[in-house]
């Protein structure tokens, strides 16, 4: 993975940079110890790591915006820096830059039940956010697996779903304000508590946008009151096809469920070694349907699916009738990925997103790869919204190993593109499928994603090395804008 | 040199726009027009009328996606959805009478490109919660595409988010893909009578924070209520507090017995409207229609719903008419308080003293009054220019609708 050419200028000025930063982050906030960047090398990409040259760990927003101001005199590179647990190498640090770090913003500011939001400082986890209102029956409805440690800033960075985004949305359909500090050190608010937020929709913008646009130092997002009823389907089919039928079936028939969500027979028996939750053996696919709301809908829906997956072919059907049965269900699914990690020395997590009816293709395909690879692979599947996660078993330890299971996931991306899907349904682009963006996108289209970041950081200090193949080059990007004319209008020329 | 063009594909959109960038002509971007009246006046007199880029491309309902060309009718979309039992869950607009056109007009990019949605916006979202992917032409005349076509996607920046709501200064959409979701197979209305302002969004903001699922709370004043038609007799006479619930018809029946019992309305007047009723009064609230044959100034004020009732009484004192309250109390329509900026001054300081935040949005102008007011909540001064320095990386010649959201940046 090429990364942009360190500077050994801004290296060589460590002592200085460091001292600066101490100035504005007193005390314990800013790391250089070699031993102390370590914990910081990575993120929950582990394949690819790099000490920073500094880590800074501001406590307030006036710090950040000085943090940004400093860096963007200096031109160093800044990684901004949830809770490190992106999947795609969001938060892989730079040598020659800073990672900012805002773990110490972990305060809840104001919860404001008249008008159902939260406003919360970006180092607040995920799930403290839904604990903080629980007790008035609120939660917040994006729920990413990695909930108990993702921050909410991470997870605007990221655009997180989770298992329940096929019914209540991503964050950026649950996200009602930020504040961003921008490259230059400027402080703007994007929405707040109305509902729609003015002019631009920038706050659409920096949802998802991988710590390339600004830092976010403040989150407002929307809660919800929880459901009464949750109850959960466990339907077995005798092939991955079935189980897509009756996927296309149940929605063809006008129910969003809650969750929706597919296992192979691999990624069956892997989690029925490892949790017991009651799986079904002799399937090929299994399907974990939810359906939450009032008791009698809840019960209407259940029957209605129950129906159709008969007729789609199920040959086991299970509905919770209590709780804890509901919990068991999920619990295999919930331990999927240890469960797989189990069974090999290392798995590689796949995130791509096709549309459902060329589920079945995608299996026999991988099952081909699988071959060529000579690797193992296990599927679970967001059914409901196309959202693959395929893991693929290899052994770092072996040489050529990671190797090898990049290039399969990267076959499995790009034929996700092929059959109409794209490249990350959730975990984002990173480093990880930065040099795949071509496969979906033109130059053209990349360029003006890249001629966007230049609105927001010309210097290109940002984050810079993610998303995009190459780095960006405002200046000749928008050369328009210097000389109007010369590259993009040629026929000027001549006037 | 004023000029009219209708281009047919995407390669004369690109075309026409380059020769503009040439020339330095603004373009003014139509579909049908029904919308051409929001925002500023572009001031320019060539036309690029694109209603020509009309028809479904791809509908596959089970996978709720839909692509079109981009100024398929609205209307069109919406009777191919109901064949199926889906529909545009953002529920757009249709604002085209309110300037004296027909009802039922108006593209699928143009109700985009505003950024509206109705009643359902506070469950289902606004135009950007479903609005996938696309095609466009952006100022140098490069036809480039956004996002995808499917419904779960987070590859590169989310660009539809950022044209949806740009009133066409970002690109001239050509293609969009939408995500469609099924229809509701019944809808109720439960409303209460007779209360006023702060009781009646007191007890909005009571149901919608409660478990009972709830696409509408809406309360109608008397006197804007007195112009709906085909108003049901039972709503007539004071105001309506209204909460729709949809969904299978065993579960609005349920929803509505317990959000009875959660709101404790046994002392509250109160009436079930059965589907018919109820999708007629509720297209009225999305539509904002009761406005519709006046030319007086019209406004749409969007807030934390908390502040809704004291901004609406702080608004009739200063002389708003016709105020009425949707999402919850997070969006208000009126007519403007007098002034010669159609009341946008008294508006908005009146929106900073009750909320310290929101945006007031003006509709409806006659052209007097919109040379004195800026149609769209202006912005402080480092997101204005952050918003503008967007906008000039896909038009940096300002040749898509320019200034209609805004005017040149300080």
């Amino acid at each position: 993975m090429l990364m942009p050419e360190t500077d050994p200028g801004l290296i060589a000025r460590r002592g200085e940079i460091v001292a600066a930063l101490r100035r504005i982050v007193p005390g314990e906030g800013v790391i250089h110890a070699p031993s102390e960047l370590r914990a910081y090398e990575c993120d929950a990409l582990t394949a690819y790591a790099m000490p920073p040259l500094a880590v800074v760990l501001p406590q307030t927003v006036p710090q950040v915006a000085a943090i940004m101001a400093y860096c963007s005199s200096l031109g160093l590179k800044v990684v901004p820096r949830g809770a490190g647990t992106s999947l795609s190498g969001g938060a892989l640090p730079l040598g020659d830059g800073i990672v900012l770090g805002l773990g110490r913003f972990n305060r809840i500011l104001d919860i404001d039940y008249e008008n159902r939001c939260v406003v919360t400082q970006p180092g607040v986890t995920n799930l403290a956010i839904s604990q903080a209102v629980e007790a008035r029956g609120f939660y917040y409805a994006p729920d990413p697996s990695s909930q108990v440690a993702c921050s909410i800033g991470g997870n605007v960075a990221e655009n997180s779903g989770g298992i329940h985004c096929l019914k209540y949305g991503m964050t950026t359909n649950n996200l009602l304000g930020c504040e961003l500090v921008l490259c230059n050190g400027e402080i703007v608010r994007l929405g707040g508590k109305a509902m729609d937020p003015g002019g631009l929709d920038l706050l659409g913008i920096v949802t998802g946008s991988e710590g390339l646009l600004g830092v976010v130092t403040e989150v407002t997002v929307r809660i919800l009151q929880r459901p009464q009823t949750q109850r959960a389907l466990l339907l077995g089919f005798p092939t991955v096809r079935d189980g897509s039928v009756c996927v296309a079936a149940i929605i063809g028939a006008g129910i969003i469920p809650a969750g929706m969500e597919m296992m192979d027979k691999v990624s069956i028996h892997a989690t029925e070694a490892f949790v017991a939750a009651g799986y079904p053996l002799d399937v090929e696919a299994l399907l974990i349907v939810e359906v939450d709301g009032l008791p009698q809908e809840v019960d209407l829906l259940i029957a209605r699916i129950e129906a159709i997956a008969r007729r789609s072919g199920a040959c086991s059907s299970r509905a919770s009738s209590s709780e804890s049965e509901r919990q068991r269900f999920w619990a295999g699914r919930r331990a999927a990925f240890p469960a797989i990690g189990r069974m090999a020395a290392d798995y590689y997590c796949v995130d791509g997103t096709i549309p459902r009816r060329c589920l079945p293709q995608m299996i026999e395909y991988m099952a081909e790869l699988s071959e060529r690879y000579q690797l193992r692979v296990a599927n679970v599947f967001h059914a409901g919204d196309g959202n693959l996660h395929p893991l693929i078993c290899y052994d770092a330890s072996v040489p050529g190993g990671i190797e090898q299971a990049e290039a399969f996931g990267a076959d499995i991306l790009r034929r996700c593109v092929e059959v109409g899907g794209v490249l990350t349904g959730e975990h984002g682009v990173g480093v990880e499928k930065r040099d795949l963006m071509e496969v979906q996108f033109t130059q053209t289209d990349l360029d003006q994603q890249q001629r966007l970041k230049c609105a927001f950081d010309a210097e290109g200090l940002l984050n810079p090395g993610k998303v995009f193949p190459k780095l960006c080059r405002c200046a000749e990007l928008g050369r328009v804008h210097v000389h109007a004319g010369q590259t993009r209008f040629p026929d000027l020329l001549r006037l | 040199m004023s000029a009219y063009h209708k281009p047919a594909d995407e390669a004369q959109v690109a075309d026409l726009i380059r020769s503009a960038g040439a020339a330095r002509t603004g373009l003014e971007v139509i579909g049908q027009g029904s919308r051409r009246h929001l925002g500023r006046f572009t001031e320019v007199e060539s036309v690029l009328d694109v209603s020509a880029l009309s028809g479904v491309l791809v509908y596959e309902p089970e996978e709720l996606v839909l692509s079109a060309r981009a100024a398929t009718p609205v209307a069109e979309i919406q009777a191919l959805l109901a064949s199926k039992g889906q529909h545009l869950a953002f529920e757009p607009p249709d604002l085209g009478p309110l300037w004296g056109a027909p009802a039922g007009r108006g593209t699928l990019a143009g109700a985009i490109s505003v950024g509206m949605g109705g009643s359902r916006r506070l469950s289902a979202g606004a135009p950007r919660d479903h609005f996938l992917g696309f095609r466009a032409v952006n100022g140098f005349g490069e036809a480039f595409a956004g996002g995808g076509r499917v419904v779960k996607n987070v590859t590169g920046f989310d660009l539809p988010k950022l044209l949806a709501g740009a009133y066409g200064t970002l690109g001239v959409l050509t293609e969009v893909t939408l995500k469609v979701l099924p229809a509701p197979e019944d809808t109720r209305t439960l409303a209460l009578l007779e209360l006023k302002d702060d009781a009646a969004l007191a007890l909005l903001r009571r149901a919608l924070g409660g478990a009972v699922p709830v696409s509408g709370a809406a309360h109608i004043p008397g006197e804007v209520l007195a112009r709906f038609e085909a108003l049901p007799h039972a709503l007539a006479g004071g105001s309506a507090t209204l909460l729709r619930l949809e969904g299978p018809q065993a579960a609005t029946s349920a929803y509505a017995a317990a959000l009875r019992v959660a709101l404790e309305t046994s002392t509250t007047p109160l009436v079930e409207l059965e589907p018919q009723p109820s999708l007629a009064l509720w297209r009225q609230i999305s539509d904002a229609s009761c406005y519709a044959g006046s030319a007086q100034p019209l406004w749409r004020v969007s807030i934390p719903p908390r502040h809704a009732a004291a901004l609406g009484a702080g608004l009739r004192a200063a002389g708003a008419q016709q105020l009425y309250y949707d999402w919850g109390g997070g969006l208000l329509w009126l007519e403007g308080p007098p002034g010669d900026d159609g009341g946008a001054s008294t508006i908005r300081s009146l929106l900073k003293a009750h909320a310290g935040e929101g945006h007031a949005t003006l509709v409806r102008a006659t052209r007097a009054v919109r040379a004195n007011a800026e149609p769209l909540e202006p912005q402080p001064a480092a997101l204005r220019a952050l918003s503008e320095r967007v906008r000039a990386q896909f038009d940096p010649l300002g040749i898509l609708n320019p200034h209609r959201m805004y005017g040149s940046a300080a």
